[in-house]
């Protein structure tokens, strides 16, 4: 988790900023992870760089539409910023706010849970000793930090590893305390647990367990049953066999995809993350996720609930920042769940297409509201590559700890800096995208979830004739697009034309 | 009128198929063509209409505390559920239903009452809008080698026949008639299909007499005029559509298929697709499978597959792409048939014209094709879907099969036709609806005993008028797709054949897609149009307000305000582009609810929504409202939907609870 997590607006155009000794200056404003940044664009003496942690208070006002933050530092100064449109006024002043959870450095040095990452979000009453000791608690070290914080409500989605109960029903006063920390008064939140309750059960004989609801009274489990590493991976193998088979009986085909079992783990997966958005939106409250480590199922959850129910995710940027955050930086281990693909003979246990199931409910979900992403299907295949084979550094290793290990920073290229320039990404860009802020709910029906061609028949037929249609609606968006500037040109034009003739003939 | 036994029930719940826990309560009506619910509700009124005509089967279920419940299946795909508080009444509304939905006389039927306010002129003019002999021109005919023959006017040959048929030049008048009287109900070869480039022809009929043994010269010289009339090939294929075991039992009833060693020079060849009795079954089969509650992916997967649906269409694709080829690569002529010739032969000969014509892919040759190879030869619309009251063994889903290939075709081949897959719905629903007159009677000959044309509508006139709601944004006449032959791969992969749930469960609105690329695009381009206008008009203005300065004359153009130009603004612009909006003006449509009312009654009650027809494909706005499909539509979702009333589950609540 990184505090970058909390910015809604990254940039605001024509921003005003008054400061003491200063003529205003109006700029852009960018959120950056650990800065406030006000540019005028011009020259660099017209710059103001402010650390987060330099903020005291900030007030907030609005007059009309043009709202004003008003931002108190700790070195005592004063600075004004007037921004256009009070919907991104907000947002800048909730993304510096954090007056219920704060920004935890206790896992700086890796040493509180090996595979979070070094700045974690946790709520504001829990001290740094407290998550220590929630830490022994939870598998893998992994305490219940923030995932996701529904603007509209207030709701959140936490993750964690499963509580280490054990058969003698341990406890731990720390752990109850914190994620009750995170309820409304007399608000009730929901554990989803991705595993059935028999395997939470079978659990506690090797020392984990669940939230047992004595303990956790505000809070009702419920089990849904996700399926984890070799039977995945099995799934792959069989689908893939299946989409290679190339005799031609139609019964056989469908028996394969079947028995495959891909597409149950894909309606498994949607079904609970849908559950777990409907939590927060519709019922209004909180959500604690987790599996058995809290770095397969739960990511797989917690991101795909945030596409359903933040709009931003589903922009390329906000998905990319959804990628990291929700799999990178959670510790999604990539190295060994990506090592080998459909075709290797040498099982080893801990390979399974986690991300990639998550990419085919994410493609799911696009094809079902195929105008509310930014991003096509090509940048969701793009990253099913770069996964399993990359010459970035972006998906190396398991953990965050292992890329800081690895100096992966200094020594390879990002994958985000290649794909977001212009010229890549307009591979990606969806052209039928319009911004949706609705929440987005998608079937779960069988007959809602087909099979992912672009990735599973890719190399089995020609998509020459899907190619060709793909570009004929890019062809038709972009004409459109040439002729409405076109026409704003052309009535510029003949406005500034006719206001000339008027000005001639007032005098 | 005299079999409604109650024409209003109060107090009838209509029940969400999706969220059963909701049901709407309002009233039902039966009237003599519509049953339709009303609700109570007084911000919607929602109303439902499902014409009688649509009704595939009604079933009294067991009365419960909350009343009698009456299920109706729709053959167009739609399933209402009726909640009816007094039992006396739901037997009465069951008993009127029975007897309306199964009339005895063609003058019960919708198209004789409907009335959609054209004057006579403009009925008339419905009429011809598809006209055969034009069609038989644009193929090239007749010309040296096929003529137009009369042999069959006034259905003298054969009854199931048009009047109008063209033979090879070389066949007499005493071939034919020998030829018919070889063949099953005298449905001797004719020419279906003419393929200009190379002579080659596809030519149907249906099963000689065979027997084991028995010859006909006449029927032999019949099939060798044929393989004359193509001077590129040497040789016909004879396809004979069914499978081998089943011709072959046709024998001992002194039927069955061409003997090579008597005909020469053709090439025999057998493709196996079922009869309409194995079709009626797998169709039914898999309609189980989508009327599920909450099936697991395994229950669907597998349903799909023991219907063995899929297996049928991709035989009737095999079918027509065996015959594709035959035409376009080899050269040769190929004579199909089936039993009878006009159920398999029609699905095999239409699916291999729309292969290797691309006008059968537009709008008006797509109802040209089905006016020819359908409705003109005889197949019997009366019997297969049901019109009237009669063998159930007859009805079978043939043309309902036929336009799934074409949806097939358009999943592969997304810019080769003119028309989307809301023309091929609306077209299965006017089948089954019997609100116009094209589809009525087993042939043409009883149609026009009938004066249908007198009498009632064409549906090609009414789907023309609104043609915009049915093109294919992607189709552009100068695009390759849209050229010559469509070419499959060369081993078509199962994988090629999906389920269309656009189709079977359409009226389950929360499974299809919630924003339509194809409403966007259409709205993006009708923009464009106007963009296009709007700049031509900005440009002629331009010019002439630079004439003007240029000439420094004094005279000033007034031109009044800027705003003068063709009513088209920014604004209105964000709007055409937002697929959000589309249900800007569908809100008068119950669209989401998947007892929407059949589009065209819409038609009787106000006119103004003629236009906007069937707002079933259209993009919805509502998306939030899928949750409710969430919760029930997965296994378990529903039942741990997270509700305060949902608290007698399986394991999640039972830990809570047992524990506590």
């Amino acid at each position: 988790m990184e505090f970058a997590e909390l910015i809604k607006t990254p940039r605001v155009d024509n921003v005003v900023l008054h400061r003491p000794f200063y003529p205003a200056v109006e700029g852009t404003l960018c959120l950056t992870g650990h800065h406030l940044i006000l540019s005028s664009r011009q020259d660099n003496t017209e710059e103001l760089w402010l650390l987060h942690s330099n903020i005291d208070a900030i007030d907030k006002r609005f007059v009309g539409s043009l709202g004003t933050i008003i931002i108190k530092c700790k070195d005592f100064r004063i600075i004004q910023l007037d921004i256009p449109g009070m919907e991104e006024c907000l947002n800048i002043a909730s993304s510096i706010e954090t007056s219920e959870w704060r920004l935890s450095y206790v896992n700086k040095e890796f040493a509180v849970c090996p595979s979070y990452p070094p700045i974690v979000i946790v709520p504001k009453s829990i001290d740094d000793e407290a998550l220590r000791k929630v830490a022994t608690f939870r598998h893998g070290g992994r305490f219940p930090v923030l995932s996701y914080y529904h603007q509209k409500n207030g709701m959140v989605i936490m993750r964690s590893g499963q509580p280490l109960t054990g058969t003698n029903g341990r406890r731990c006063k720390e752990d109850e305390k914190l994620i009750n920390a995170t309820l409304r008064v007399g608000k009730r939140g929901y554990v989803i647990d991705t595993r059935s309750l028999n395997v939470a059960q079978q659990a506690r004989a090797k020392g984990g367990g669940f939230e047992q609801e004595a303990h956790y009274p505000q809070w009702r489990r419920i089990h849904k049953s996700i399926e984890r590493y070799h039977i995945l991976q099995e799934s792959l193998i069989k689908l893939v066999e299946a989409c290679n088979d190339q005799t031609h009986n139609m019964d056989r085909w469908l028996s394969k995809l079947e028995a495959s079992n891909w597409l149950t783990h894909i309606k498994e997966i949607l079904t609970t993350a849908c559950l777990a958005a409907q939590c927060i939106d519709r019922e209004g409250a909180s959500v604690l996720i987790h599996g058995t480590e809290g770095t397969d199922s739960t990511l797989q959850v917690t991101s795909l609930a945030q596409i359903i129910l933040e709009p931003r995710s589903r922009t390329i940027r906000g998905f990319e920042a959804l990628i990291e955050r929700e799999w990178l930086q959670a510790g999604h281990p990539f190295q060994q769940r990506c090592a080998q693909s459909a075709y290797c003979n040498t099982k080893q246990k801990w390979e399974a297409p986690v991300f990639l199931l998550f990419l085919d409910c994410v493609w799911q979900i696009l094809r079902q509201f195929p105008c509310s992403f930014e991003f096509n299907e090509n940048f969701l295949i793009m990253l099913f590559e770069h996964a399993y084979a990359s010459q970035f550094g972006t998906f190396l290793g398991n953990s965050e700890s292992e890329r800081c290990k690895l100096k992966l920073q200094q020594k390879t290229m990002s994958l985000w800096s290649w794909v977001n320039q212009p010229s890549e990404l307009s591979k990606y860009t969806n052209p039928l995208f319009e911004a949706n802020n609705l929440v987005i709910w998608p079937s779960v029906a069988p007959q809602s979830l087909p099979l992912w061609e672009g990735i599973f028949l890719r190399w089995n037929r020609s998509s020459k004739y899907l190619d060709e249609a793909y570009e004929e609606m890019v062809n038709i968006i972009e004409y459109n697009k040439e002729l409405q500037a076109k026409v704003n040109i052309l009535r510029r034009q003949l406005a500034e034309l006719e206001t000339e003739d008027g000005m001639q003939e007032s005098p | 009128m005299e079999h409604i036994r109650t024409p209003k029930v109060e107090n009838v719940r209509l029940v969400d198929r999706v969220s059963p826990k909701k049901a709407a309560l309002g009233t039902l009506y039966l009237t003599a063509t519509h049953v339709i619910f009303v609700e109570n509700s007084p911000d919607t009124r929602k109303e439902t209409w499902i014409l009688h005509s649509q009704i595939s089967t009604i079933e009294k279920q067991a009365t419960t505390a909350t009343g009698c419940p009456l299920l109706i299946r729709c053959k167009n795909f739609q399933i209402i559920q009726l909640i009816i508080p007094q039992e006396r009444d739901c037997h009465d509304v069951y008993i009127s239903l029975i007897r309306l939905a199964r009339p005895v006389k063609y003058e019960e039927l919708y198209c004789f009452s409907f009335n959609p306010m054209l004057d006579k002129e403009e009925r008339e003019q419905g009429w011809v809008l598809i006209n055969l002999s034009e069609e038989y021109k644009r193929m090239g005919l007749p010309n040296n080698y096929w003529q137009l023959s009369d042999v069959n006017r006034e259905y003298r040959v054969c009854d199931s026949y048009p009047t109008e048929l063209y033979v090879p030049k070389s066949a007499t008048a005493h071939i034919i008639v020998g030829s018919s009287k070889f063949r099953s109900r005298r449905r001797f070869p004719v020419l279906s299909y003419y393929y200009k480039d190379n002579h080659a022809s596809i030519c149907r009929s249906s099963q000689p007499l065979s027997g084991f043994s028995a010859r006909c010269l006449e029927d032999e010289q019949m099939l060798q005029a044929i393989r004359k009339a193509n001077p590129g090939s040497d040789f016909v294929y004879v396809v004979d559509t069914r499978p081998k075991l089943n011709a072959m039992a046709n024998r001992a009833a002194g039927k069955g298929y061409e003997n090579e060693d008597n005909y020469s020079n053709i090439k025999f060849q057998f493709i196996g697709i079922e009869n309409i009795h194995v079709m009626r079954n797998s169709l039914q089969k898999m309609l189980e499978v989508c009327e599920l509650k909450s099936p697991s992916m395994s229950d669907f997967l597998w349903g799909l597959e023991n219907s063995g649906w899929l297996r049928h269409i991709k035989a009737i694709m095999d079918a027509g792409i065996f015959i594709a080829k035959a035409v376009s690569e080899e050269g040769a002529s190929v004579l199909v048939h089936c039993s009878d010739g006009w159920d398999r032969t029609a699905q095999v000969c239409s699916v291999a014209s729309l292969l290797l014509d691309p006008h059968y892919r537009t709008l008006k040759g797509f109802m040209v094709l089905i006016e020819k190879d359908w409705i003109s030869f005889g197949h019997k619309f009366n019997h297969r879907y049901g019109n009237l009251d009669g063998d159930p063994k007859e009805i079978s889903p043939v043309i309902d099969q036929f336009i799934e290939c074409v949806w097939q075709l358009m999943e592969q081949f997304p810019c080769a036709f003119e028309f989307n897959e809301r023309f091929l719905i609306h077209i299965q629903h006017h089948i089954y609806s019997c609100q116009f007159g094209n589809f009525l009677c087993n042939s043409q000959k009883e149609r026009r005993e009938l004066k249908i044309q007198e009498r009632t509508y064409s549906l090609w006139a009414h789907l023309w008028k609104n043609r915009t709601d049915y093109l294919n944004p992607l189709f552009r006449a100068d695009h390759s797709q849209t050229q010559g032959t469509l070419h499959l791969p060369t081993t078509p992969c199962n994988f090629m054949y999906k389920f269309w749930s656009g189709m079977y469960n359409r009226f389950e609105k929360g499974m299809q897609p919630r924003q339509s690329v194809t409403d966007y695009l259409m709205a993006v381009k009708e923009e464009t149009q106007q963009l296009e206008e709007e700049l031509e008009d900005l440009e002629e203005r331009l010019e002439k307000i630079q004439k003007v300065q240029l000439n420094c004359t004094k005279v000033k153009s007034k031109q009044s305000e800027p705003s003068k130009h063709s009513g088209f603004s920014a604004s209105d612009n964000s709007i055409a582009n937002t697929p959000q909006d589309y249900s800007g003006n569908m809100k008068s449509f119950p669209s989401r609810s998947p007892s929407q009312g059949d589009e065209d009654s819409a038609l009787i009650l106000t006119q103004d929504n003629l236009k906007s027809s069937d707002p079933d494909l259209s993009a919805n706005s509502d998306q939030e409202s899928g949750v409710e499909d969430l919760s029930c539509r997965s296994p378990s979702g529903g039942e741990h939907a997270p509700s305060e009333d949902s608290g007698k589950d399986r394991d999640s609540d039972e830990a809570v609870f047992l524990t506590a």
